[in-house]
């Protein structure tokens, strides 16, 4: 964690929790998230996608809550957790959320996917239940050209029966 | 994309803030939410010599309704307004503003205090709080000080603020029974900017307009009270007549340009029909109330 001294610095230590390790490195304070989770930690499943906070592609959760990691400074995630696609599925296995894209087709190129991927996972973990309504303004700062979203709807919904199922 | 090297603090007190700001003449922006700011800066927009980030100040994040005042702290989210239900019922122009700020990564941080300080001329929440007579509070070296929000905003992407203060919170008086809002805005797709934005707040009195406040977005060089239009329903029975009397007058007061998103003459026409219907909800919301 950054210390008093380096109030005003250039540099600054930060530590944030990455998929529930403790990360620590000395980054430029105008280093943003996104990079310093793609090429100081080589975690590059989270994507950059325009780059002007529009698309939804660099989305991580941060704390539980989706941001686009494009606009958010890796020293303002000091302290605090952040969780990447890279986080979703449990060792050797996938997540009910990869599950449901796989199944019901909910991708083509796979540029938006971890981005929706863990939007998805914030709603449902806010509501496990969720119409298509519901999932649909979830999502919509989640820009997908290949879909349409109408298969990113279903993975969705199916990825909700299942957790429901093993809930 | 990546912003110009800055010095980067996060003050733990907003005194310590405000020394920060103060030392650096100008050169120093303050971090919210970082929705507007982060972008200019990748952009190199600006170029700030220092960020002081607010977000580890305690007590700025606060909401609530106290004393016939409605206080939204400085670091209060646009999403912490779109679930709050403080903002229904007589405070529902700003309710029904929040959930159509951008998308909803970008209100998950943006904040209300700091979106009106970026005083993006196609701003919603300008609109919204003129039309709700909102004022801002602001702390600087001198001490505190309470700003009208027709005040505040002063062109695109200027305001009142001076370089070594901070608004530390936004207060929106209790506008009293009877009294409801609506925000309309007509957007490309979700997260883009206003086409047309037309933020409306009725009072009733006595089964007439006590006061109405209708503001506009996205057609003019900042937010615009629709002044001629707020007047001629003051005092008045709000029947057909005067509902298309105030949305006539409000389209007359809109200054839009043809771009992109729309010729001058059809932005004009959005405003009039969108006042129309904001006052038509607005009224139900206050007869409701």
């Amino acid at each position: 964690m950054a210390t008093a001294t380096q109030q005003g610095a250039l540099t600054r230590d930060v530590t944030v929790t990455v998929n529930g390790t403790a990360r620590s490195a000395s980054v430029e304070t105008r280093l943003l998230l996104v990079h310093f989770i793609r090429e100081t930690l080589g975690l590059t499943g989270t994507h950059i996608g325009c780059d002007t906070t529009s698309c939804g592609a660099c989305a991580v959760l941060l704390d539980g809550t989706p941001v686009k990691s494009c606009t958010v400074l890796a020293v303002q995630a000091d302290g605090r957790a952040v969780e990447t696609v890279e986080g979703l599925a449990p060792a050797g296995g996938l997540h009910p959320i990869q599950e449901g894209f796989h199944e019901e087709h909910g991708l083509q190129c796979g540029y938006c996917t971890p981005g929706m991927m863990l939007v998805s996972k914030a709603l449902l973990a806010e509501n496990p239940d969720p119409s298509e309504e519901e999932i649909r303004w979830a999502i919509s700062g989640n820009i997908c050209r290949c879909t349409g979203y109408q298969n990113i709807v279903k993975a969705v919904q199916h990825a909700a029966a299942r957790m429901k199922a093993s809930a | 994309m990546y912003p110009a090297s800055f010095e980067y603090f996060a003050p733990a007190t907003l005194d310590e803030a405000l020394g920060i700001l103060e030392r650096y003449e100008g050169d120093a922006k303050v971090l919210a939410g970082g929705q507007s700011l982060l972008p200019l800066m990748k952009l190199r927009f600006a170029a700030p010599r220092a960020l002081v980030d607010i977000n580890r100040i305690p007590g700025l994040d606060g909401l609530a309704e106290e004393g016939g005042v409605l206080r939204i702290g400085a670091l209060v989210r646009h999403r912490t307004c779109e679930r709050s239900p403080i903002l229904r019922g007589r405070y529902g122009v700003l309710g029904a503003t929040a959930p159509q700020v951008s998308d909803p990564l970008v209100r998950n941080l943006g904040t209300v205090a700091g979106s009106i300080s970026h005083a993006d001329p196609q701003g919603d929440w300008g609109s919204a709080l003129l039309a709700a007579a909102a004022e801002v509070v602001a702390r600087g070296p001198g001490g505190t000080r309470t700003i009208p929000i027709d005040d505040f905003l002063q062109g695109p992407f200027t305001t009142a603020l001076e370089p070594a203060e901070i608004v530390t919170e936004v207060r929106v008086p209790d506008p009293g029974p009877r009294s409801g809002g609506t925000y309309l805005k007509l957007e490309r797709k979700i997260g883009d900017f206003a086409t047309v934005g037309v933020a409306v707040h009725l009072s009733l009195a006595n089964g007439k307009v006590g006061r109405a406040g209708i503001a506009l977005t996205g057609v003019g060089p900042k937010n615009v009270r629709a002044r001629a239009a707020e007047a001629a329903l003051a005092g008045a029975e709000l029947d057909d007549d005067a509902i298309r009397e105030a949305a006539r007058l409000a389209a007359e007061a809109a200054e839009p340009h043809d771009d992109l998103r729309g010729s001058a003459e059809y932005k004009r026409n959005v405003v009039r029909i969108f006042v129309e219907r904001g006052l038509r909800t607005a009224a139900s919301a206050a007869r409701a109330a």
